[in-house]
């Protein structure tokens, strides 16, 4: 094994670095930080964000982008705790319609950027407003839900030992996250994203499955969206028709930050599991110094962002003259 | 012969949209058009829409110029949450502040905002979207900051005027947009800068290949979006006579790019409408306003945004002409 | 001879105004490389297509390996064992090399992928023609060669029988190239064929074993390389028989006083770029007709590109009567120079489509004065009309979209552009091309009136009688170096033809011939 890392992991070597030096920063400043509690909570706190980048992650390596995301939250939030609490919907059943509905809508996009050869940031724009309306014409309120089910699951924790264990919804981000590594890595879906997002010219040529696999993308991240709506759910135990505005800004944030090339073609999964972490790093930070303004989370994920994306710009040019 | 045809349908589209949601409103709620005078001001429902729809109108402005040259800006939303934070906390640290020392400094910052988009785009050639949205992220957060996180309530009588004043009898937001317009067509149309922007956005190799300063134009309109974009933040600012930088502006930026390609200016640039952007507002506008009359939810709007942009794109779509005329052949032939 | 593997007979395809083959004709067996040759619009790429299912054929008959094949599109060809390589490498740049040969092929076990299977298979592939690489790499961080090797490892690792290269040499080094041709050796003996497009005449005689010329669309014929001259080879291709050239220009043409002294009005010395150009010196004195002469692919554009600062030159200097001014960094800074360019892709490089006939002859003009400087829409309007009526541009209005212009008039608009600049020195590449008889007279009667105006101009073109006719100089390019000079009574078409050939290989086919 030799220690000279390859050009493609440059960017995710990067965000490694970045996550390991905001969180010894952060440890160093800030007693009790350097936790395995910190830890797990980085994971508890950002399931939902971690969930819906994850299925952006797949989008923007297909070359996509999806706008959606957020919307979609807040719209699968509202259904769930209406249904349950003004329809007597049984919770699974409730997930289950809500994670079809968003596996459907994804992929009504999908067909619509795919046959009708539309940009795909203006039909999720589309898609955007048309989820955050339905969520409002559910229900115009905030609603607690109260249901068996939800009370047992608080408890439902994943024991990690030391006092210490893992909640039902960053088990759930780590189920997903798994989920989407092996389609990125051991599936000839996963890999099709990766050549579209490459070069989708060339993709054709190859005789890969273009419209399936960029309709199969879309429905992956609504299919996310609709379970991130749903761990929110049990994060909050209720729902409202606002959550989730503007977290498609983060999700594509994170996944940038974690090394995934925004034209498409370049990337991890891991990488975004990493720039999760790192959103958390930060917020956590600003929450343990306690005189810094939450603010600064956004700003901060928007100047690496800026760093990152200007280092990929660097990287691509560097190998188009190569 | 052809030709002309398709590039007047540009206009007729959003003008035929307006003109069947207005037909609509005169059949069935014909006080949609009443116009009253109060205090020598004109009131009423087609006044609200100008109102209301100036900041959409605005924004359009500047977004027609960037979309035109073959990008977007996504970051007008959140320019506008930062002017209104910085003009806030001007006033709050001196409520006397003379209303030109406010405007200057709240627009340098959009300006520098615009600066910044249009170097990334045009000198470090990143995607218009990719480029925008950095600043789009951060944007709310730089506001917030400005703000110290919270709400600040903005009130001096001249900035006031801005939002809520009247000129001849109009709102003055809406003259604003009418000068705006003058303005546009006389430093834009009336110069080779169109020109050259169409030409960018139309064949940027050939364009770079005659000579045309592709870069510059690039830069001048994120520099122009951005300032846009900082005065419909000032005038939102001051209509609400609060700054909240959360909310100012919010999902702003796509109602202007909306309006543009309603309007007629396509996506991939080239050939742009000031006027059809007005139109695509107005149509917005109007919508909303009309949904509202008849009492739906404004929390329901954007839902007929969306059917309505889809729609648009669609129109647009070749395959989907094509696959809509063969529908209309064949009835025909049955 | 035994049977061919590939034979198709009476070939036609038509698009909507172009016959683009009639009754073309190409017969290969296995174990050959078969160069197919013609210039601009012969054909070559539309035969391919249609073999390769990209197109469908109009008429005529395919046999591949005896039986009749007509596929519908790539994927079917490549089942039948027809495989392409593109110029432009079609390959996922970002992705593994292993990964780029099996993409849509691999094979999965209880769901997972199988990724040592994959790289294995990569070695294998590439070991049957000796190139050893590290298979997990990035394909983009190899150079063009290898890529193309991956290219080829891709297209035969479906147990291809027939390949098909289509300019894959075009961005190699000789070196490079030498590897590629091993491994197109190494293919054949193995008893595959392989059709070989090329520009590269040299490169058609040491690989090919038989060439098929086309021209406008029809086969010319089938030679085998070996017996077939190199000057016959361009004569075919061009459709200029050798025994009827003369050997001195056409009519007594000769450089007015004015131009064959006094200093050079522009000077370009040891310019040159890697991998686009070898150094070439070039000058040009105002009046002065010049030409550039080869064939495509030879570096003619490059080389007007140079000049023109579209291209930014690695070397040499560029001197404006006498004084030395820097090699031009920008097109906007050679047309602050008094130079225009008139490309020969008008699509991409030329028309400005969406706007106007008046906006786009304008154009060049305004942006030489900047964002300040208004031309008056009076103005606009004059100028536009006075070139309209100059050059005879058909449109219905000068406010007509210049896309629904037919080619020559889009052509003539362009000139109209770089006229407007009132240039000193204007460089013409291919100006008649794809445009009907009338235009292209036209445009040869407007070069001379230039010219007696004082102006300098550079014609490119593949049209040697072109050349022959307009040009008191010209600069014979191959394989993108400067291969020979010509001035006055020398300039022949079979002046031009044998430098593009070879000098030496001249003598030899003069004793053919006498």
């Amino acid at each position: 094994m030799s220690l000279k890392i390859s050009r493609k992991y440059v960017p995710l070597t990067a965000t490694f670095v970045v996550f390991v030096v905001l969180f010894g920063i952060a440890s160093l400043r800030y007693e009790g930080f350097a936790s395995a509690a910190v830890v797990v909570e980085l994971f508890s706190e950002n399931a939902f964000l971690g969930i819906c980048a994850l299925g952006m992650t797949l989008v923007i390596l297909s070359g996509g982008i999806d706008l959606s995301v957020g919307s979609v939250v807040g719209f699968t939030s509202t259904f769930v705790a209406t249904m349950i609490m003004e329809y007597a919907w049984h919770p699974i059943n409730a997930w289950a319609v809500a994670l079809v509905l968003g596996t459907v809508f994804g992929a009504g996009m999908g067909c619509l950027i795919h046959f009708y050869k539309l940009p795909a940031f203006l039909v999720t724009l589309g898609g955007l407003f048309f989820a955050r309306g339905m969520a409002y014409a559910v229900n115009r309120e905030s609603l607690g839900i109260n249901h068996d089910l939800y009370n047992g699951l608080a408890s439902a924790n994943i024991p990690l030992g030391g006092g210490l264990s893992l909640s039902l919804t960053a088990s759930l981000f780590i189920a997903f996250f798994v989920l989407t590594f092996y389609i990125g890595r051991y599936t000839k879906f996963g890999r099709n994203v990766y050549a579209i997002g490459g070069d989708e010219d060339s993709a054709l040529l190859m005789g890969l499955p273009v419209g399936r696999t960029k309709i199969g993308v879309y429905a992956f991240s609504g299919f996310c969206s609709a379970a991130a709506g749903i761990v929110m759910t049990l994060y909050t135990w209720s729902g409202n028709p606002l959550n989730g505005v503007a977290l498609e800004l983060d999700a594509i944030a994170v996944v940038v930050v974690g090394g995934t090339l925004l034209t498409g073609g370049v990337g991890f999964v891991a990488g975004t599991l990493l720039g999760v972490l790192i959103y958390g790093t930060i917020q956590q930070a600003i929450y343990f110094d306690g005189n810094l303004s939450s603010s600064l989370t956004s700003v901060a994920i928007g100047v690496l962002l800026l760093i990152f994306i200007l280092l990929q710009k660097a990287i691509v040019s560097k190998g188009e003259e190569a | 012969m052809k030709q002309s045809l398709k590039s007047s349908s540009s206009l007729i589209w959003p003008l035929a949209g307006l003109g069947l949601l207005l037909l609509f409103n005169a059949v069935f709620n014909p006080s949609f058009f009443s116009i009253s005078i109060v205090d020598g001001n004109l009131y009423g429902n087609l006044i609200d829409i100008f109102r209301n729809g100036s900041i959409t109108m605005i924004l359009a402005l500047g977004m027609c110029l960037v979309i035109a040259t073959g990008g977007v800006d996504l970051s007008v939303g959140t320019i506008m949450a930062i002017t209104g934070a910085v003009v806030a906390i001007i006033y709050q640290s001196d409520p006397d502040t003379s209303l030109f020392v406010a405007l200057l400094v709240a627009l340098g910052v959009a300006g520098v905002a615009g600066a910044l988009n249009g170097a990334l785009v045009a000198y470090a050639r990143i995607q218009p979207i990719i480029a925008t949205l950095i600043l789009m992220v951060t944007g709310r957060g730089i506001a917030s900051f400005i703000t110290g996180e919270k709400q600040i309530a903005v009130e001096n009588d001249a900035f006031g005027y801005l939002g809520t004043g009247h000129l001849i009898a109009l709102p003055f937001s809406m003259v604003l947009v009418f000068l705006l317009y003058g303005l546009m067509v006389l430093g834009v149309r009336k110069t080779p800068v169109a020109l050259f922007i169409e030409a960018t956005g139309d064949n940027e190799d050939a364009a770079h290949f005659s000579g045309v300063n592709s870069k510059m134009i690039k830069l001048l309109v994120y520099l122009v979006c951005g300032l846009f974009a900082g005065l419909a933040g000032l005038v939102e600012t001051s209509n609400i006579a609060n700054s909240d930088p959360s909310q100012l502006g919010i999902y702003r930026e796509l109602d202007a790019i909306f309006a543009v390609v309603v309007g007629g200016t396509a996506l991939s640039g080239g050939r742009f409408s000031l006027i059809g952007a007005i139109i695509g507002a107005l149509l917005l506008q109007t919508l909303t306003t009309t949904l509202y009359s008849y009492g739906v939810d404004s929390a329901l709007s954007p839902i007929p945004k969306a059917v309505l942009i889809v729609t648009v794109c669609l129109l647009r779509s070749d395959r989907f002409r094509k696959q809509f005329t063969s529908l209309y052949a064949r009835k025909n032939v049955a | 001879m035994p049977d061919p593997l590939l034979s198709m007979r009476g070939i036609s395809k038509a698009f909507p105004g172009v016959q683009a083959l009639s009754e073309a004709n190409l017969t290969l067996y296995r174990g050959e490389v078969h160069a197919l040759m013609g210039e601009n619009g012969a054909g070559k790429s539309t035969l391919i297509k249609t073999l390769t299912g990209v197109h469908q054929r109009d008429a005529g008959e395919v046999l591949f390996e005896g039986k009749p094949i007509k596929p519908a599109a790539p994927l079917e060809a490549e089942g039948l064992g027809i495989s392409t390589v593109f110029q432009e490498v079609n390959l996922i740049p970002h992705l593994s090399v292993a990964e780029n040969i099996s993409l849509g092929r691999q094979r999965s076990r209880f769901g997972f992928m199988q990724w040592k299977e994959i790289r294995e298979r990569a070695e294998r592939a590439l070991k049957r023609f000796d190139v050893e690489i590290d298979v997990t790499q990035e394909v983009c961080s190899y150079s063009v060669a290898i890529q193309q090797m991956v290219a080829i490892a891709r297209a035969v690792d479906i147990d291809a029988k027939l390949l098909v290269l289509d300019e894959p040499t075009s961005s190699l080094d000789e070196n490079e190239v030498e590897e590629l041709f091993a491994v197109m050796r190494k293919l054949c003996a193995q008893g595959m064929g392989i059709v070989f497009i090329t520009h590269f005449l040299d490169q058609v005689y040491s690989i090919t074993d038989r060439i098929t010329v086309l021209r406008n669309g029809q086969s010319i014929g089938e030679y085998e390389t070996a017996k077939l001259p190199r000057i016959e080879l361009i004569s075919h291709m061009l459709g200029k028989p050798v025994d009827q050239l003369a050997d001195t220009g056409s009519d007594g043409l000769s450089r007015s006083e004015a131009a064959s002294q006094g200093e050079a009005w522009l000077e370009a010395k040891d310019l040159s770029k890697e991998g686009v150009m070898s150094s070439f010196d070039f000058e040009i004195r105002k009046g002065e007709a010049a030409g550039l002469a080869g064939l495509l692919g030879s570096g003619r554009t490059e080389t007007a590109k140079l000049l023109f600062g579209i291209l930014k030159s690695d070397t040499g200097e560029t001197s404006m009567a006498g004084n030395s001014v820097g090699n031009p960094k920008s097109p906007r800074q050679a047309i602050a120079r008094k130079i225009g360019f008139c490309s020969e892709d008008r699509k991409r490089e030329g028309i400005i489509p969406n706007l106007s006939v008046r906006e786009n002859i304008v154009l060049a003009l305004q942006a030489r004065k900047g964002f300040i400087n208004t031309i008056s829409r009076q103005e606009q309007n004059r100028i536009a009309d006075k070139f309209i009526k100059r050059l005879r541009i058909k449109t219905p209005s000068r406010e007509t979209p210049i896309r629904t212009l037919s080619g020559g008039n889009q052509q003539k608009a362009l000139l109209a552009r770089w006229l407007a600049t009132d240039p000193d020195l204007i460089i013409l590449d291919e100006p008649t091309r794809g445009i009907d008889i009338g235009a292209r007279d036209e445009i040869e009667e407007l070069i001379r009136e230039l010219q007696k105006e004082g102006m300098a101009v550079l014609l490119i073109s593949s049209e040697l009688e072109e050349i022959e006719r307009l040009c008191e100089r010209v600069w014979v390019l191959r394989d993108r170096q400067f291969v020979g000079e010509l001035s006055d009574e020398e300039i022949s078409e079979k002046a031009i033809m044998s430098l593009i050939a070879h000098s030496d290989e001249m003598e030899g086919s003069d004793e053919a011939e006498s």
